[in-house]
């Protein structure tokens, strides 16, 4: 995946697509930011200045799908303390997965990702009728049970459904167009793009070799698979920590 | 009333004073039992955790209960497999708060997951990567070696003494516990170890993560050494608890001295390895993550004097009473030696639970506070209450200290 932070305004359409295409939980009261579920969160980011020279920027954060766990093991941090093999890394796909049915809700995956990405059912599922969200609950994806941990798939159903439509068409590949995710699809102004990394004809290949893209908390060497894009080198800043003198601007754009 | 069940010749508080004695410690239990109850009928939202303190109170009780309790297989080592003698007279002692520690965790523990019902689970889809894993199974496996241990003294009941095969049960069992303090000792190291191996694998959490010797982190080593170095600490002060309230001399002199003795070196030696291990973090690990020792001391209250109280007022301060005779042999001095040292491993535990997780690893995110509900304080409170009601009446109906008759003869 990679997310064009430029052209992101904000809108909160990911998020709201991601909810709804997951069947994610909500509150009544959804105020309480500490325990509220959100696959793709959004953040408002500034550089920090005073007026007229204050620039904002806006950060989704879908779950990373880290490759590693920041030592060279080839799991990522949340796999490799699950207590009960209940979260997974398949390596075909790189698509970190959650076994709802098998998590005890330990919650040590939570305290292992740096990012923030897995979310606990601190309560029952819940979703108002009063406001008719039972009407758009998916049958492809299984609801979570208080007490267990989830987190974003990266709309793996979505590939589920391609690869079982490939199939029907006695076909083995998957075209680009295919398998995307629901923020992807929803983004407004294609600030998300999805495809695999590992192919070279799909644009994401293309476009994380631009010298502005980056990778959230790159150099704890988790090896996210969401790339980001942005020009402003206050955000590529902001997207990891760096000692003074650390961080290098991009001088010539070539990419 | 029980008078039947007390040990021979020894003096014990009428029953009416021991019933008043346990109230507030029922009370205790029954604020934990309703805390209980609503975390497992309504969830653990009756908590003030979060998807930010995914770990908070109970796991820094749990990790705190652990490694106090590890009094036991270390006294159980030194007496059965160095050949301490002198500490038969505190081994009771130190198997009872063991199994208090252990046993009250593990039922922490229970409530603490999201889904208790799925706990065994752990067993049954083990991830052998996870040093969880090697946690659970390491303290499920010595709390059943804890049990093993308090069964003899539990059948040495004036009552129970009196069945032959019970007697002979329980000697027999005596006989061989060179063979389950063995057990246990092995069974400790690795999850006193893994305990610590939990945080030092945070890799992505610059504040925990740690470098290390092969799969472990040297947070694996530090833990066994600070646990064994606070472990008996704690035995001394429960000793000398039990003493000023039964009013007693319950334990010799010498035990209390050796186990000061052995603490105080294994405290030093910790604490040279904790400073380097420190300094290795601070010169490695964090500029490694982009960032300075003082980034992570700036939000909320969680600010470097963490570190000069956990190095020097709960770390160096008691080595050095400790390590000297003189100043050991003092009652004050001893205790309040004990004291902060057992507040030091607490310290320690807490701030890798609640500070790792309290400050934010991406730069653009906020730091959050957390403070438990009464509902959590009342689960942590009832391991507290579990305690001294197991402690009083083991006191009370076991043969705890094999010297007390002797260092308290009844005159009628």
């Amino acid at each position: 995946m990679v997310i064009d932070l430029d052209k992101c305004t904000g809108c909160g359409t990911c998020m709201i697509a991601c909810a709804a295409e997951n069947n994610v939980s909500v509150r009544p009261d959804q105020t309480d930011k500490e325990r509220t579920i959100t696959w793709m969160k959004l953040y408002k980011i500034t550089n920090g200045k005073d007026f007229p020279h204050t620039e904002v920027s806006y950060f989704p954060r879908p779950c990373m799908h880290c490759d590693e766990d920041g030592r060279g093991h080839h799991q990522p941090s949340c796999v490799s303390v699950c207590v009960a093999t209940a979260t997974k890394i398949d390596h075909n796909t790189g698509i970190v997965s959650q076994i709802y049915t098998r998590c005890i809700g330990c919650r040590y995956c939570q305290a292992a990702c740096p990012y923030g990405a897995r979310y606990f059912n601190w309560w029952d599922t819940y979703y108002p009728k009063s406001k008719g969200l039972e009407r758009y609950l998916s049958p492809e994806i299984s609801p979570r049970m208080r007490g267990v941990v989830e987190k974003c798939t990266f709309c793996h159903h979505r590939l589920m459904r391609a690869k079982t439509q490939a199939y029907a068409e006695d076909r083995t590949d998957l075209e680009e167009h295919e398998y995307t995710t629901a923020c992807a699809e929803a983004c407004p102004v294609q600030a998300i793009t999805f495809g695999d990394l590992n192919n070279p004809e799909h644009k994401v290949s293309q476009m994380i070799k631009s010298p502005y893209a980056f990778r959230l908390l790159e150099r704890l060497n988790t090896k996210p698979k969401v790339y980001y894009i942005s020009t402003k080198d206050w955000v590529r800043k902001l997207a990891d920590n760096y000692l003074p003198g650390e961080f290098k601007p991009v001088t010539r754009a070539t990419g | 009333m029980d008078s039947p069940l007390l040990p021979e010749g020894v003096k014990r508080c009428p029953t009416t004073t021991f019933f008043f004695w346990t109230l507030p410690w029922l009370a205790l239990l029954a604020w934990g039992g309703l805390s209980a109850f609503l975390c497992l009928w309504k969830g653990l939202n009756q908590t003030n955790m979060s998807n930010v303190f995914a770990f908070a109170l109970w796991i820094v009780f749990d990790l705190a209960v652990i490694a106090l309790g590890a009094g036991a297989f270390f006294t159980g080592f030194l007496t059965y497999i160095i050949g301490k003698g002198e500490l038969k007279n505190v081994i009771n002692a130190a198997v009872i708060i063991g199994f208090i520690c252990y046993s009250g965790a593990m039922g922490m523990l229970g409530i603490d997951i999201g889904q208790p019902i799925r706990g065994w689970f752990i067993f049954w889809h083990a991830n052998i990567h996870s040093m969880l894993v090697e946690v659970s199974f390491c303290i499920t496996c010595y709390l059943m070696v804890l049990g093993i241990e308090f069964i003899p003294l539990i059948l040495r009941n004036r009552q129970l003494d009196k069945i032959r095969e019970l007697h002979i049960f329980g000697h027999s069992l005596h006989e061989i516990m060179a063979v389950f303090a063995a057990t246990g000792t092995f069974l400790s190291f690795f999850h006193q170890g893994s305990l610590g191996g939990m945080f030092g694998v945070l890799y992505a959490r610059p504040f925990a993560a740690r470098e290390g010797f092969y799969i472990w982190p040297w947070t694996f080593f530090l833990f066994i050494l600070s646990a064994i170095a606070a472990g008996p600490c704690f035995t001394i002060l429960c000793t000398k608890l039990a003493e000023k309230i039964s009013r007693k001399k319950l334990v010799p002199d010498n035990a209390i001295q050796l186990l000061a003795k052995i603490s105080a070196w294994l405290l030093s030696i910790y604490m040279v390895l904790k400073i380097a291990d420190t300094l290795g973090w601070i010169y490695g690990v964090v500029p490694r993550a982009g960032l300075k020792f003082i980034d992570f001391y700036r939000d909320g209250p969680y600010g470097i004097w963490l570190v000069v109280c956990e190095i020097v007022i709960f770390g160096i301060i008691p080595a050095i009473i400790l390590m000297f005779p003189k100043a050991r042999q003092h009652q004050g001095w001893l205790i309040t030696a004990c004291l902060l040292n057992c507040t030091g491993i607490v310290l320690n535990r807490f701030v890798f639970i609640i500070v790792t997780l309290a400050i934010p690893v991406m730069p653009f995110d906020r730091f959050w506070s957390y403070l438990p509900t009464w509902q959590e304080w009342g689960i942590a409170m009832a391991v507290i209450g579990y305690g001294f009601l197991l402690f009083s009446a083991a006191y009370r109906y076991l043969p705890v200290f094999p010297q007390e008759r002797e260092l308290n003869p009844v005159t009628e």
